[in-house]
């Protein structure tokens, strides 16, 4: 018999239970894409800042002293230690390797342009998008990735090619254009394009790394090493020393991406180096980031917030449209839990249909604003759909509550007679 | 003549009554239906508050966010041209930026210490930097003539002892006090750096270098940097492309999410509000039809709940208005530590807003209501 009414009542008000269940679908939807926007902000964000470019230096252990003012380095070339070459790969081994954007190794030295008399210029050593293996692994990364600002006007060259590209300015002062030969250290490069990078590069060549290690004669030398990562926001216990943790705080520590277990691990990785967070853009970013996250957080409750209203207005609004309804089944000699249970039955059904529906649009919505908006996809965890049922079944039953109870105390004979 | 003026007085009697008739009418409505009326009012007020509260944010989340953007330091550096800069180029460039904004000169030389090492000595207006480099780990900041700030890399070969120590520029020495040690993890690790008047004082070497943070959208730091260009012939103004590029990314995307964010909320709210006052109207449908049986007019019944729905869309954007700004100073003290501004060039767009919504809703279930017999209604069908 229960069953029954339950069926009967939503066979015969088809029109006002579409429209509950849109409510309650337009409510949960706007609620699921607010929350999986929120949740993955974070991560998105983190990688728009990595336009700031590397956030870890991995600078050799035993180095000199470096004598650079205003982005030049007047060391000589030749002083001071280097790291290996070879090692770089196992970066891609560490604990933390899924947060590590790129690398880029920097070997500046010095070179005379056309002909050994001609003037001196000084010309970097790096990665473009070279290609890597560690194990299984292949990989890409180099100064592409790290440093987005460099444009290149014309070709960016090959890793494996002796091209090189040219600062702006460099080319502006020698006269020289991407496509033509130029000859660096006595031997002939092919320029693939200009650079500009609005710093120093644009005085300078940028060729491949082995182009500079031959011109230096030291095969597999790196002065520098760009790492770009993506980094949790500092926290009390980010700004401890290792040495001093116990050895479950160690491990916490060493298992959370912060910049500075990021560059112990590094230190780990690559022998004899000494890695640093580069405070200009890993404290900041902290910041950045967790303003963001927090602004998305406040938001988003003020999204569950208004769908959660938007859900009790519908329900209480349908409830109260059957106030002859109840009247009836009163006169006739329904208890007032029966009829409780017959409205709750009916908004139950009405949530998990609405819930559902409205998982799959917010799933849909979130998808949109994340191609829309950041060009990557906004994964929605499963975990996600039990819980946002049970809030659609709780503010359901919330905005139900006060329209049932009024309903159910209302004299039968007011209600038949239509005295509201 | 006095027929005439008797007959405008009539009339103007007769329309007195009918507009107090009609403000009686609302005034009862409001007052005898108090609950329903008031949770039409609730939701209302909600909604207007949430929009206001969107709303605010959206215009002010860009200015908040620059702020913490400008932490990343300078955005424009001059450097001389020949290698030096004019002695009144910082008085140019501090008049041009007119307090919008930091501006820190900066010059160096490399020095040598008592054992032969070279090393890089920057002086600079340390207070200056300090707000500029908000970035830089500092044990203790140098306070007296005389004190010197170490990199970190720099103190094992500068400073191997406590106590002070000397260097050497073009056979002067100086011998200076360890104040504290600085870490940035990037070049300055491996400087020393002065107050500008003692490494003047020292060497005779002016500022090379003058770094800007300008405040401002990206077209107005592009203008400026234009202007200052004009001004310094005999300098080089670059923006820090680095820092320009990634402040707009950033920023455009937070604003984008925030905007699609802010949509989706307000469409939500509004939809409530239009669910709500619906069924309050449509719950009225016996005064309708009682007014329409004492033979009122459809002009003046559709008037009347027009201008009950305008009033309560009104008054419920004023109360949603004042909360929202409410709500939209606590988020900005929460997340960004300054209160968000209230921005009364909301006002007229949640008023108009809200005042269309309520109109809308009252409008479609009457137009529903139009076409059915008030006795069927009256009947209770």
């Amino acid at each position: 018999m229960f069953v029954r009414l339950v069926y009967e009542s939503f066979r015969r008000q088809k029109r006002r239970k579409l429209l509950a269940t849109v409510a309650i679908t337009l409510g949960v939807g706007v609620a699921t894409a607010m929350i999986a926007v929120a949740t993955d902000i974070g991560d998105k964000i983190n990688r728009e800042l990595r336009t700031y470019g590397a956030n870890l230096l991995v600078t050799p252990q035993e180095d000199t002293l470096d004598l650079e003012i205003g982005g030049v380095n007047l060391k000589p070339p030749s002083d001071g230690a280097y790291l290996n070459e070879a090692d770089l790969p196992r970066i891609r081994g560490t604990f933390w390797h899924h947060n590590i954007v790129g690398f880029s190794p920097m070997l500046p030295v010095t070179v005379a342009v056309g002909g050994t008399d001609g003037p001196k210029v000084g010309l970097l050593g790096t990665y473009f998008s070279k290609k890597l293996t560690f194990g299984k692994d292949d990989f890409i990364t180099g100064v592409r990735i790290t440093h987005p600002w460099w444009k290149v006007q014309g070709a960016w060259p090959d890793d494996e090619s002796s091209d090189v590209l040219v600062g702006e300015d460099l080319a502006r002062g020698l006269d020289l254009r991407p496509g033509t030969q130029v000859e660096l250290a006595g031997q002939p490069h092919r320029i693939s394009g200009l650079l500009s990078t609005g710093s120093t590069e644009d005085h300078e060549v940028v060729a491949p790394l082995s182009v500079a290690q031959q011109i230096l004669g030291k095969p597999g030398a790196v002065r520098r090493l760009y790492v770009s990562a993506m980094t949790k926001p500092e926290d009390a216990l980010a700004r401890r020393d290792p040495k001093s943790m116990s050895g479950e705080m160690f491990d916490r520590w060493y298992c959370s991406p912060y910049v500075q277990s990021i560059a112990y691990q590094l230190q780990e990785a690559i022998p004899h180096s000494h890695a640093e967070q580069i405070r200009q853009v890993a404290q900041n970013e902290g910041t950045v980031l967790s303003r963001i996250q927090g602004l998305m957080l406040l938001v988003t409750l003020a999204a569950l917030f208004a769908s959660a209203l938007a859900v009790s207005a519908a329900m209480a609004t349908t409830v109260f449209e059957r106030r002859a309804e109840v009247g009836l089944m009163k006169a006739l000699g329904a208890s007032h839990v029966a009829v409780a249970t017959l409205f709750f039955t009916e908004a139950t059904l009405l949530a998990l249909i609405g819930g559902a529906a409205g998982f799959g649009a917010g799933a849909w919505l979130a998808r949109q604003i994340g191609k829309s908006i950041f060009d990557s996809q906004i994964v929605i965890e499963p975990v996600l759909f039990p819980f946002v049922l049970g809030i659609a079944v709780l503010v359901t039953f919330a905005g139900s509550v006060a329209a049932i109870r009024r309903a159910v105390k209302f004299d039968p004979v007011f209600a038949l007679r239509g005295d509201a | 003549m006095s027929i005439v003026s008797n007959t405008n007085i009539a009339r103007r009697r007769a329309q007195a009554r009918h507009t107090s008739m009609f403000l009686r009418m609302l005034w009862r409505a409001a007052i005898l239906r108090r609950g329903r009326a008031a949770s039409a009012l609730v939701a209302m007020a909600v909604a207007a508050a949430v929009a206001t509260a969107m709303l605010n944010l959206y215009v002010d989340v860009q200015a908040k966010l620059r702020k913490e953007f400008r932490n990343y330091g300078a955005n424009l550096v001059v450097v001389g041209k020949s290698g030096t800069l004019d002695t009144d180029a910082m008085r140019t460039v501090q008049s041009a930026l007119a307090g919008k904004g930091l501006a820190v000169p900066f010059a160096y030389v490399v020095a040598r210490t008592p054992d032969g090492q070279s090393v890089v000595v920057a002086g600079t207006d340390l207070s200056l930097a300090r707000k500029l480099d908000s970035w830089w780990s500092v044990s203790s900041w140098p306070s007296a003539s005389g004190e010197a700030l170490i990199g970190v890399r720099a103190a094992s070969v500068v400073s191997p002892q406590p106590g002070d120590f000397g260097l050497s520029f073009q056979g002067k020495t100086v011998r200076l006090q360890p104040a504290g040690t600085l870490r940035t993890g990037a070049a300055e690790d491996s400087r020393v750096y002065l107050s500008l008047n003692d490494f003047e004082a020292w060497t005779g070497v002016q500022p090379s270098t003058i770094e800007i943070a300008a405040s401002g959208s990206p077209e107005e730091v592009a203008a400026f940097s234009r202007e200052l260009q004009q001004q310094l012939p005999d300098a080089d103004v670059r923006p820090v492309r680095q820092i320009m590029e990634g402040e707009a990314r950033v920023l455009g995307k937070t604003r984008a999410t925030l905007l699609a964010a802010a949509t989706l909320i307000i469409l939500t709210s509004a939809l409530c509000v239009l669910a709500t006052l619906m069924g309050w109207v449509f719950d009225r449908r016996r005064d309708f039809a009682i007014m329409k049986a004492l033979g009122a007019s459809e002009r003046l019944i559709s008037g009347f709940f027009a201008a009950e729905a305008l009033a309560m869309g009104a008054f419920g954007a004023l109360v949603g208005f004042a909360a929202g700004v409410g709500v939209a100073t606590w988020i900005g003290r929460v997340n960004f530590h300054a209160p968000v501004v209230p921005r009364f060039s909301v006002l007229p767009v949640v008023l108009l807003g809200s005042m269309a919504v309520a109109l809308l809703s009252s409008v479609l279930p009457i137009s529903l209501l139009r076409r059915v017999e008030p006795a069927m209604i009256l009947r209770g069908e």
